[in-house]
């Protein structure tokens, strides 16, 4: 497994660079209103930030100037200290990543070739190159042998956009920009790209710049959050936390949304709970054994795993048939572990088990999270909550965002809160 | 008719050898000629219109006209009957590069950009690719007008199996007129049908498999 190891290694020397947009000014020609008006901004290294606000208010302008699709009239950005324009626009480009809706991947071009633009334009030699289209095909959670040949027109919508981040993070660039990255696909392929973008995050430490018009996606992503307005106008510039607890104006509160208390679950983390961990099995183990076992643990269903530790299925302890287990068959809807509690309600939902399966690094199995286990933290935020505002009755209008949290939210609420 | 064939079939053979000849270089230059154009075209869009209008106007000029114009130019011979031909293959391909080049995703040009394609390797390696399979299509309309617009060369001494056809009606009422007139045409159609098959195997050798239809 040489790819694995090399991306170990790269886990701790590669970080992503500093972005700094300097009194940045966009006025399109034939226009009296400028798109962007004299934005500043510093995106740290190795943050995601995430760019969110209506349509038309300059966000995707914004991130064009970075890598210099588009021009600014007037003010400098600096990437890692260094302004764009002191290189060749080529050559910036091939250290930034790109990634769009869909993913873009060209249909003339296989899954492999996709990846491999950017290196090749560097003049990685073949070998290297090959290496390294299998080892991302591998982080982004795709089995190389079997999609590398592959056109993007045989690809799901989800693994298109799949292969778009691997092709996005190709060369290794220190910062991605993304332009509404998971648009095009269905929520819960949503939610599942959307878990293992910050499960790459976490090993990779890239500056991420992405442009979203879904609030619920920039507080579930980010480590800061940019409300623009009308003209690129920072509303806020914050950690979601702060965002969603004190506005800083109308504009971020309406953006914001009603709701906001029960957007604040997508501020917990499964990572902040505790896991359950019932019976496991894996592909090739004896039914007889593992059914034994279950039962001595009082489960009645036993979670499935690959040889590297992948969750496969959660087969009732009736569904084991056979001599030895096999992979079941069905998807498996799993949370990464950095998911929030609103994704694991919404899997939850969706699942017969009243739990969901969690994953950490590529997708190795951590635990199991169970509707109780939220719950009661979901009662628990309620009761500090509660608490706070009785300790400081000044700060407790009906506005405070933990009194409103609904113990059982309605489907009505979890479709608000997922629309923003 | 088999006996006039069977006697001449020297003849025949080179006249249809130089008939074909004719009509894939006066293809191929026009490929040239016309996907350059196209490039142009779809950079201007204001030139747009009027390419349009132009290879629609010129599949209206009569061939026969057109080579009456060409003889003080380029006086009899091979090179005026390429010339012609040249011309008249243009405007297919033409048509269909341009919708072709049109119909690449904006999206996909700008995902190339901005992983730092320069403007001439997205042309080669995604724009053109893509617009390829229209292109085809229009290299295999153009090729089979051609054929036709060939045989009208003869009239100007150009190569060809046109030469018989005129020939035939030179002679009509004379013994051989028909036999000239039709082995020639069946001729130009066997040829026809022969090149278009080559080009679909050209086709489908050229075309990416992520886009064959």
């Amino acid at each position: 497994m040489t790819t694995m190891e090399s991306t170990d290694k790269q886990q701790h020397t590669v970080s992503g660079a500093e972005i700094t947009l300097d009194g940045v000014s966009k006025i399109y020609r034939g226009q009296q209103a400028p798109a962007v008006d004299n934005i500043s901004l510093t995106v740290p290294a190795g943050e995601i930030v995430m760019f969110v606000g209506p349509s038309g208010c300059g966000k995707t302008t914004t991130l064009k100037m970075i890598n210099r699709l588009i021009e600014p009239t007037s003010g400098t950005i600096s990437i890692g200290g260094e302004n764009i324009r002191a290189k060749k626009v080529d050559e910036l480009r091939r250290t930034i990543g790109y990634v769009i809706q869909g993913g873009s991947l060209f249909p003339h071009m296989s899954v492999a070739k996709n990846i491999s633009i950017v290196p090749k334009l560097l003049g990685w030699n073949t070998s290297r190159v090959k290496d390294r289209v299998d080892e991302l095909l591998d982080l982004v959670g795709l089995d190389a042998a079997k999609y590398r040949d592959r056109y993007p027109r045989e690809l799901s919508g989800g693994q298109q956009q799949r292969v778009g981040v691997a092709r996005g993070l190709a060369a290794d660039p220190p910062v991605i920009l993304m332009d509404e990255p998971f648009g095009a696909v269905d929520p819960i392929t949503r939610q599942r790209l959307q878990d293992e973008l910050l499960s790459i995050q976490r090993e990779l430490h890239k500056t991420i710049v992405c442009v979203t018009h879904d609030i619920d996606e920039a507080i579930k992503l980010g480590d800061r959050v940019l409300i623009l307005q009308e003209g690129a106008h920072v509303a806020q510039y914050d950690t979601p936390e702060v965002v969603l607890s004190s506005p800083a104006n109308d504009f971020a509160q309406d953006f914001v949304g009603a709701g906001s208390s029960l957007k604040r679950l997508s501020l917990a983390r499964i990572a902040d709970l505790e896991l359950k961990t019932p019976t496991t099995a894996k592909v090739g183990d004896s039914t007889a054994q593992v059914r034994s076992r279950a039962e001595a643990n009082g489960d009645g269903s036993v979670i499935v795993l690959d040889d590297r530790n992948r969750p496969l299925g959660w087969p009732w302890l009736r569904q084991l048939t056979g001599e030895k287990i096999v992979q079941p068959s069905g998807d498996l809807i799993n949370l990464d572990s950095r998911a929030t509690l609103n994704d694991a309600l919404d899997t939850m939902l969706v699942s017969g088990h009243g739990g969901a399966v969690v994953t950490g690094d590529r997708d190795a199995y951590l635990g199991v999270i169970d509707f109780k286990t939220v719950t009661d933290f979901i009662e628990e935020m309620q009761r500090e909550a509660e608490t706070e505002t009785k300790a400081a009755p000044a700060a407790g209008s009906d506005e405070h965002p933990a009194s409103r949290i609904s113990i059982a939210p309605t489907d009505e609420e979890l479709d608000g809160g997922r629309e923003g | 008719m088999w006996d006039f064939v069977v006697d001449r079939r020297e003849q025949l053979l080179i006249n249809a050898w130089n008939h074909a000849y004719l009509v894939i270089l006066a293809v191929l230059f026009a490929t040239v000629i016309a996907v350059v154009l196209a490039v142009v075209v779809t950079r201007l869009p204001k030139v747009e219109p009027v390419a349009n209008a132009v290879s629609a106007a010129g599949l209206t000029i009569p061939s026969f006209a057109l080579i009456g114009l060409l003889l003080p130019v380029t006086g009899l011979g091979d090179v005026t009957a390429l010339v012609a031909v040249t011309f008249y293959a243009v405007l297919p391909i033409l048509r269909n590069a341009i919708v072709g080049l049109q119909g690449v995703e904006p999206g996909l040009v700008e995902s190339a950009r901005g992983m730092g394609m320069s403007e001439p390797m997205t042309l080669l390696r995604i724009k053109l690719p893509l617009a390829w399979p229209v292109i085809l299509s229009g290299i295999r309309v153009s090729l089979q007008m051609s054929m036709g617009v060939a045989a009208i060369a003869a009239y100007v001494l150009g190569p060809g199996l046109g030469a018989w056809i005129f020939q035939g009606l030179t002679q009509v009422g004379g013994k051989n007129a028909v036999n000239y007139a039709l082995s020639a045409t069946i001729g130009i159609v066997l040829l026809a049908l022969i090149l278009d098959l080559a080009l679909l195997l050209v086709g489908r050798l050229t075309t990416s498999k992520g886009v064959r239809v």
